[in-house]
């Protein structure tokens, strides 16, 4: 880790140095004191003190709504203006359906995704002591499905699982999340730290090269944020469509001119109990928008 | 994790492109950080380099340095330092060191390297996400190094 902070000393010199010396400074940096209030009623926790496990790699921690444009952050402030509501509804419709061979619907056994799901998404994912491994949110849906329901796997990566995963997230929108790291979670945890600050791929970039010390400053056209996962599922202005975590790092990783880990794989699930646990006291705010 | 050290395919791609005064990328000779000879013994051009900086899918310099030089070229990056003067600050050979190999430079630098094809984890195939396969080369061509180092000269 010493290099880790040999570079950041190095890279602060470096922009320094590109301060003096430019004349082109046109970017300009985010205002990290924006509030996020959604719907004129759900504040939004979009900047605090950085968790302890973080040892001072960070100071504070922000959400990535903090580093979009204006017109973006100003649709997430309600609901009708969130095109990622709409896959919400879709996913109510779903919760209600029955499917597979034991004749049931999430709502059978549930009942209101409103009470049963409250508070869930923010500690995801979490040791199922059960079945004694971590699980995300995904894979406890599927495991309903399978083995509770009669019906087949979604799709991991697929829109209706992401939609249900929206409508989860949604029933613990603007609880702090809260994701276990010690006990039986950590050596998942350990795994993805390491995923973290391991330089892959032929541009041999970390997630924390660009996440962690270059925060805030543009590569490109691209202003780089903490890369935190407290507003998942994402509705992306790119794609017109909502996505989940393991589709936005497995971009990450190939943006490395890495080869990407599978969507749904093991160590996409430590990675995303990792960078969840870095976001630890932000607020639950998704289904979210970003470009 | 280890390294995955890419064998012979990645060597062999890499020795087959070579014209006879190319110095592959694992043979290049380093002195303080410094590559005193040049890796293609033909002069370098300045304007391919320029294009070469600016562009998306060659260099993409801009991706994380400004430069002044290059007021047309939209959304320069705030990662690395402006290249402007950046002749005044290192000798070529200085430069032709970073080029080829960043670290050697600043140690553990966040700047790629673009002529070197081993030592990486998990190399991709461009940007496929795909593992490399044997087409992986460094990510200039030894000409293209020695064409944006001409320009670099330039920028005093
Ligand atoms: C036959 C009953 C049944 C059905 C149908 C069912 N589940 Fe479950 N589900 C359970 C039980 C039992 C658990 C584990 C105990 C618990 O946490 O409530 C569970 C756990 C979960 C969890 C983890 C909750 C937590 O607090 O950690 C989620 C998320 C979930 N189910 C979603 C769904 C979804 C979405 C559907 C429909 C696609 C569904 N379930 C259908 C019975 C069911
Ligand atoms: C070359 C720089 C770079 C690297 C390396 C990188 N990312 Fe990103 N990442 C981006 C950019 C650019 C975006 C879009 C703008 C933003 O939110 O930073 C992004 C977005 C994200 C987001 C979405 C944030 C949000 O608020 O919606 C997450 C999560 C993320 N990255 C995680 C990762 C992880 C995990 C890794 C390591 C596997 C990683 N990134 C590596 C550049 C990078
Ligand atoms: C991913 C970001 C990145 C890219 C892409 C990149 N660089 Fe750099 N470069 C840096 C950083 C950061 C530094 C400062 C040294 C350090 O901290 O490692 C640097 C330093 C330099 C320096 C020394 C400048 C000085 O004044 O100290 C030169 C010259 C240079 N880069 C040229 C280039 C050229 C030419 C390209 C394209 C072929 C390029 N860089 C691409 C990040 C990058």
């Amino acid at each position: 880790m010493n290099n880790k902070l040999l570079k950041s000393t190095l890279g602060t010199l470096a922009i320094a140095a590109a301060m003096t010396v430019g004349s082109s400074a046109v970017f300009a940096g985010a205002d990290l004191d924006k509030k996020l209030v959604i719907n004129g009623e759900t504040e939004i926790v979009t900047r605090t003190a950085a968790p302890a496990h973080l040892d001072g790699a960070l100071d504070e921690i922000f959400s990535g709504w903090i580093f979009r444009k204006d017109e973006t952050q100003t649709a997430q402030m309600d609901d009708f203006d969130n095109p990622g509501m709409i896959f919400v509804d879709i996913a109510q419709d779903a919760w209600n359906k029955v499917d597979g061979s034991e004749g049931k619907s999430c709502a059978s056994c549930h009942g209101a995704a409103e009470e049963s799901m409250a508070g869930v998404k923010a500690t995801y994912p979490k040791w199922n002591e059960a079945a004694g491994e971590v699980r995300s949110i995904d894979m406890e849906v599927n495991n309903c499905r399978t083995t509770r329901m009669g019906a087949d796997a979604w799709k991991l990566t697929g829109g209706k699982m992401t939609a249900m995963n929206a409508l989860i997230t949604l029933q613990s929108r603007g609880m702090p999340v809260n994701v276990a790291i010690d006990g039986p979670a950590q050596s998942m945890w350990e795994r993805g730290k390491e995923m973290y600050y391991t330089k892959t791929g032929q541009l041999e970039m970390s997630c924390a090269n660009c996440h962690e010390d270059n925060y805030d400053l543009h590569i490109r056209a691209d202003h780089l944020s903490q890369g935190q996962t407290n507003g998942f599922p994402v509705y992306r202005l790119k794609n017109a469509k909502l996505n989940g975590v393991h589709a936005r790092f497995k971009g990450c990783v190939r943006d490395t001119r890495a080869q990407t880990y599978k969507p749904g794989s093991e160590d996409f699930l430590a990675l995303e109990l990792y960078v969840a646990s870095r976001g630890n006291g932000l607020s639950v705010e998704g289904p979210s928008i970003r470009n | 994790m280890k390294p995955a050290i890419l064998g012979m395919a990645a060597l062999f791609a890499a020795t087959t492109a070579l014209s006879a005064a190319e110095i592959a990328p694992g043979d290049v000779v380093f002195e303080d950080g410094a590559v005193a000879a040049s890796i293609t013994g033909v002069v370098g051009d300045p304007v391919n380099g320029r294009m070469v900086v600016a562009s998306k899918k060659h260099g993409n310099c801009i991706a994380c340095h400004a430069n002044d030089e290059m007021p047309d070229v939209a959304f320069q990056g705030e990662i690395g330092p402006n290249l402007a003067g950046v002749a005044d600050r290192y000798s070529e050979a200085q430069i032709r060191g970073i080029l080829v190999n960043a670290d050697v430079t600043f140690e553990d630098s966040f700047m790629p390297s673009f002529y070197r094809v081993d030592g990486y984890i998990r190399p991709g195939k461009r940007y496929t996400g795909k593992a490399a396969d044997d087409t992986f080369a460094p990510l200039l061509a030894a000409q293209e190094i020695e064409d944006v180092l001409a320009y670099l000269m330039t920028l005093k």
